[in-house]
């Protein structure tokens, strides 16, 4: 049976188009910092100081959401494609050339469908739900830099703005499981509830252990004490305190695939027991925004890790947004990586390891850490 | 919501029967939860309905008949060569196995002694099919445990037994393949190297499994914990295959009562021994399966080396099949455990009665005495490990 | 104590090492076989163990009779399990031109119906073998599907094909009917 004819000149005529576009994207990270540059002198010259840095920022944050709203397109694609290479298949690849417009297909899939409110779902906190789900992953993204001055702001207290705002997905986790007027939606509900608000303890206390050696809150000075790359005084962090901080990191990655409801911590949406969790119900758009969300989430612990530990956009041997974008993918497709390996852990092992595991060793680290910051200074 | 406006509920939609639980005999805090006919973790259309007290399950009943098919009415109906389509289709996973069963009782009944070369291509098939079940098996446990890799693993190995099958009868799942007094088709140019190549690729495979999934420390605490089933009680509920050898008890068909030339091979047992938890428990159940494999492939050489070279397949199919009047009951180790037939005669070209006992309908009566005081995600790695087909239950 | 460390330990090695067959497996090349890219309808699909591909003379697909060597004799129908092949036939007067089939056997009947409805047929091949001039049999096409019931219901007889309107000895049993 042949291809037909239009779907075939359909691919081959976006496919490239999309390539490109994505090549483009590549090289405009690369350059980022002198286009920032270029934007910032313009405005200074043209506009009052007040004006110049309100133009500044809402240049800043139009240009995170738009890349936070593409991102989610390449990461869904690659998932795929990792996922299927992991179990010896293909994955997408009609959809344009390997796939490359899969997303594009599903999102705009997504769109057509109809909209469908449960009967006896509680109608307010049905809508409000996703929203609150995708405003605790992507406001996050304010304090997130992305290379030297390209920060939409420099809080100094940062990273405790990060962990606070991480914790409204789980209200809006919550109130999706109830309501959708559904038993296997509010047992996912509360399996997630119970799960994120348990693994913020150990997040906290890792980030206490890189507060301890850094000495500050704020992000760019976290990212300024890694300064020096691999080797010397201001090294990543990874590599200081004879393999403490390894241990940190690793902690740190755990609690972060379970504040994503990543598998092994996917109780929430298991697939295989509750259908799909708290989000059974949703359909079309609001489905779509759980995903971006989870998505968005998952680049978010991604970036903070490479920002705590592997120095963020410093590089060892050039720095820029381009490093930083990098080092972020590359623990992304670690993450996707344990997603197809691991099998599920249930409710109670899941609580279990974090209160009996993670949280004793952590702050026994934290003792470690603290002790031998105190001895070094 | 209250109990009251839980019962008005339930009354508008009728209880089908009086074996479903009546929303009047709940007590505080007690929630009745139907893990319904359409759900991606049971295996099949089986409806099990909870009575859970937040994520303990206090009581648990299985209904069944979904997918009940009239088989045994059928079977009335059809001449006995014409019922083996309808046996491959009882347990659809595993079909070699079925129709070996009955056409080992037809035989049985018509005193029909097949060659050796039929035994040999029996043995042959049955060890592959029992491979190929068990790969799906344990596929789909590893997918309800959350391991999605190790189920397109065992796609991929149990795919070139498949293609080995079409290119011997030419159907890849329901293959009507075990006549009486024969098989339908002689093995063709080259098939036995290629099952020899398939061999070697394989082993290693049962070893990469190990690896990913059977003694990763997430999948034996998710399992090797839980579905306890005592040998005591494993015997008293008359379970069989790796059910009960799960349990610790040595007890093989193939052994106790061998046919189609077993008793000449050389093959272990494999039982479950507690490696991480009590003996009897979900662990025990699929890491049996997955030692039976690698059996299965120590037989295998073992019968490609003893084929006979020479034998028509088709010398000992009788013309018409017309028993004289009479029983028979005839039983064989399928993958999911003794399955036997119980065929009377009343001397005419149609069977009286074809009565198929079924291996699963026997797991699925243990289910609710394991089910008791386990948390919903254990109920599906418990029915995972039990490896059910509603085919076979429902018939 | 020790249980606690010995658990983490284990742990953690079985989890690198599931990470390292995952990995390994992302670098072997895949077994998918994807369907359009045989383009050519001769060409046979591949396997990953079968020498010559699949679909081969053996394959059990679509069913096909060759009605100038049927001789009517209504085997076939007899021995089908789901009684899925309706066969009439009338007796040739002795003054008519006597035909034979290919093998050189007489044809005695002609054959007024033969009609197979695809959708009960279980693929059993319990057809074939009966036949004395072998002219029914299963084929490897596979892409039959058909968008309505009633095309499933195949008619092989040449003769005198059933007018519209004309019942048929056997009447299917189609759901809703």
């Amino acid at each position: 049976m042949k291809r037909p004819d239009l779907e075939a000149k359909i691919s081959n005529f976006l496919s490239p188009l999309v390539i490109a576009g994505a090549g483009g994207f590549l090289v405009v990270i690369a350059l980022l910092p002198k286009i920032a540059e270029m934007i910032r002198t313009q405005l200074q010259s043209a506009l009052s100081p007040t004006w110049a840095s309100v133009v500044n920022i809402a240049l800043g944050v139009g240009a995170t959401v738009f890349l936070l709203a593409q991102l989610p397109i390449f990461l869904i694609w690659f998932e795929r494609k990792v996922a299927a290479h992991v179990q010896d298949r293909l994955g997408p690849m009609r959809v344009g050339w390997h796939g490359v417009l899969q997303s594009f297909a599903d999102g705009i899939k997504l769109l057509f469908k109809e909209d469908i409110i449960p009967e006896g779902a509680d109608r307010p906190l049905f809508r409000i739900a996703p929203v609150l789900v995708i405003m605790g992953a992507f406001a996050a993204f304010a304090v997130v830099p992305w290379g030297h001055g390209l920060i939409i702001s420099d809080l100094n207290i940062g990273l405790l703005y990060i962990v606070a705002i991480t914790s409204l997905g789980a209200i809006g986790i919550l109130m999706a499981g109830w309501a959708s007027n559904n038993k296997y939606s509010l047992y996912g509900g509360m399996r997630s509830a119970a799960q994120l608000v348990a693994y913020e303890i150990p997040t906290a206390l890792v980030i206490l252990v890189v507060v301890i050696q850094v000495g500050s809150l704020s992000l760019q000075d976290v990212i300024a004490s890694q300064s020096d790359g691999l080797w010397g005084e201001n090294r990543w962090l990874l590599t200081r305190m004879y393999g403490l901080n390894l241990i940190a990191f690793v902690i740190f990655f755990i609690c972060g695939l379970a504040e994503t409801n990543r598998n092994p911590f996917d109780i929430p949406e298991a697939e295989s027991e509750l259908v799909a969790g708290f989000h059974t119900e949703y359909s079309g758009m609001r489905f779509a925004f759980f995903f971006l969300a989870e998505y968005g989430a998952m680049w978010l612990v991604a970036g903070v890790a490479a920002i705590l530990f592997l120095g963020g956009w410093v590089g060892p041997y050039f720095s820029g947004p381009l490093v930083f974008f990098l080092k972020t993918l590359f623990l992304v497709f670690v993450q996707m990586w344990l997603r197809w390996t691991l099998p599920r852990l249930r409710v109670d092992q899941l609580l279990a390891l974090c209160w009996k595991y993670l949280i004793p060793i952590t702050l026994a680290v934290l003792v470690a850490v603290a002790g031998l910051s105190v001895q070094a200074s | 919501m209250g109990i009251a406006t839980t019962a008005r509920v339930y009354k508008d939609l009728e209880p089908d029967s009086a074996y479903a639980f009546k929303p009047e005999d709940l007590e505080d805090d007690e929630m009745i939860l139907n893990m319904g006919p359409q759900h991606p973790s049971t295996h099949g259309v089986l409806r099990i309905e909870l009575k859970t007290d937040g994520e303990i399950v206090k009581d648990a009943r299985p209904h069944i008949g979904y997918l009940h098919r009239n088989f045994e009415k059928h079977a009335e109906n059809i001449d006995y060569q014409g019922v083996i389509p309808f046996t491959d289709r009882m347990d659809y996973v595993a079909s070699m196995a079925n129709s070996l069963t009955y056409a080992l009782t037809v035989e049985k009944l018509m005193a029909i002694e097949v060659g050796e070369r039929v035994k040999s291509i029996r043995v042959l098939v049955s060890e592959l099919q029992r491979i190929a079940s068990h790969l799906l098996a344990i596929g789909t446990y590893g997918m309800d445990i959350g391991a999605f890799t190790p189920f397109l693993h065992c796609f991929r190995e149990r795919e070139k037994i498949l293609d080995l099958f079409e290119w011997l009868c030419g159907a890849r799942l329901l293959y009507n393949f075990n006549w009486v007094g024969g098989v339908s088709h002689d093995l063709p140019e080259g098939w036995t190297d290629k099952v020899l190549q398939f061999l070697s690729e394989f082993e290693p495979v049962i070893d990469e499994l190990d690896d990913l999934l059977s003694l990763n420390k997430i999948f034996t605490d998710r399992t090797a914990t839980v579905g306890i089933i005592p040998p005591d009680l494993a015997v008293a509920y008359a379970l069989s295959g790796p059910n009960l050898r799960g349990s610790g008890i040595k007890w093989d068909v193939r052994r106790e009562d061998p046919y189609c030339g077993y008793e000449k091979y050389d093959f272990e047992i494999p039982v479950g021994q507690g490696r991480y938890g009590p003996i009897g428990s979900c662990w025990d159940r699929y890491y049996v399966r997955v030692e039976e494999m690698r059996q299965s492939v120590r037989i295998l050489h073992q019968a490609l080396d003893k084929l006979p070279a020479e034998g028509d397949v088709h010398e000992k199919v009788p013309k018409r099949v017309k028993p004289n009047p009479g029983e028979a009951y005839a039983r064989t180790e399928t993958p999911r455990g003794e399955l036997a037939y119980f065929i009377v005669s009343d001397g005419g070209l149609i069977p009286y009665r074809v009565k198929g006992r079924s291996p699963c309908f026997v797991s699925m009566s243990i289910f609710h005495e394991i089910a008791r005081g386990e948390m919903i995600a254990d109920i599906i790695a418990i029915i995972g490990s039990l490896d059910i087909v509603l085919g076979e239950i429902d018939r | 104590m020790k249980e606690y460390l010995e658990g983490i330990w284990v742990s953690m090695t079985t989890i690198a090492i599931g990470m390292g067959v995952t990995l390994r497996h992302l670098f072997m090349p895949s077994v998918t076989q994807q369907y359009l890219a045989d383009e050519n309808p001769e060409a046979r699909w591949k396997s990953q163990i079968v020498p010559e591909g699949l679909l081969n003379e053996r394959s059990r697909m679509r069913l096909h009779v060759k009605i100038e060597d049927c001789i009517g004799c209504k085997q076939c129908e007899k021995v089908c399990p789901v009684d899925c092949i309706y066969i009439t036939t009338e007796k040739r007067e002795k003054d008519e031109a006597p035909i034979f089939a290919s093998d050189g056997t007489a044809i005695k009947q002609r054959v007024v119906q033969f009609d197979i409805d695809m959708s009960l047929c279980c693929y059993c091949q319990l057809c074939v073998y009966p036949c004395p001039t072998v002219c029914i049999l299963m084929t490897p096409e596979f892409e039959f599907a058909e968008t309505s019931k009633e095309n499933f219901l195949y008619r092989f007889a040449k003769e005198k094909p059933l007018q519209p309107g004309e019942k048929k000895p056997h009447e299917p049993v189609v759901a809703g009917a």
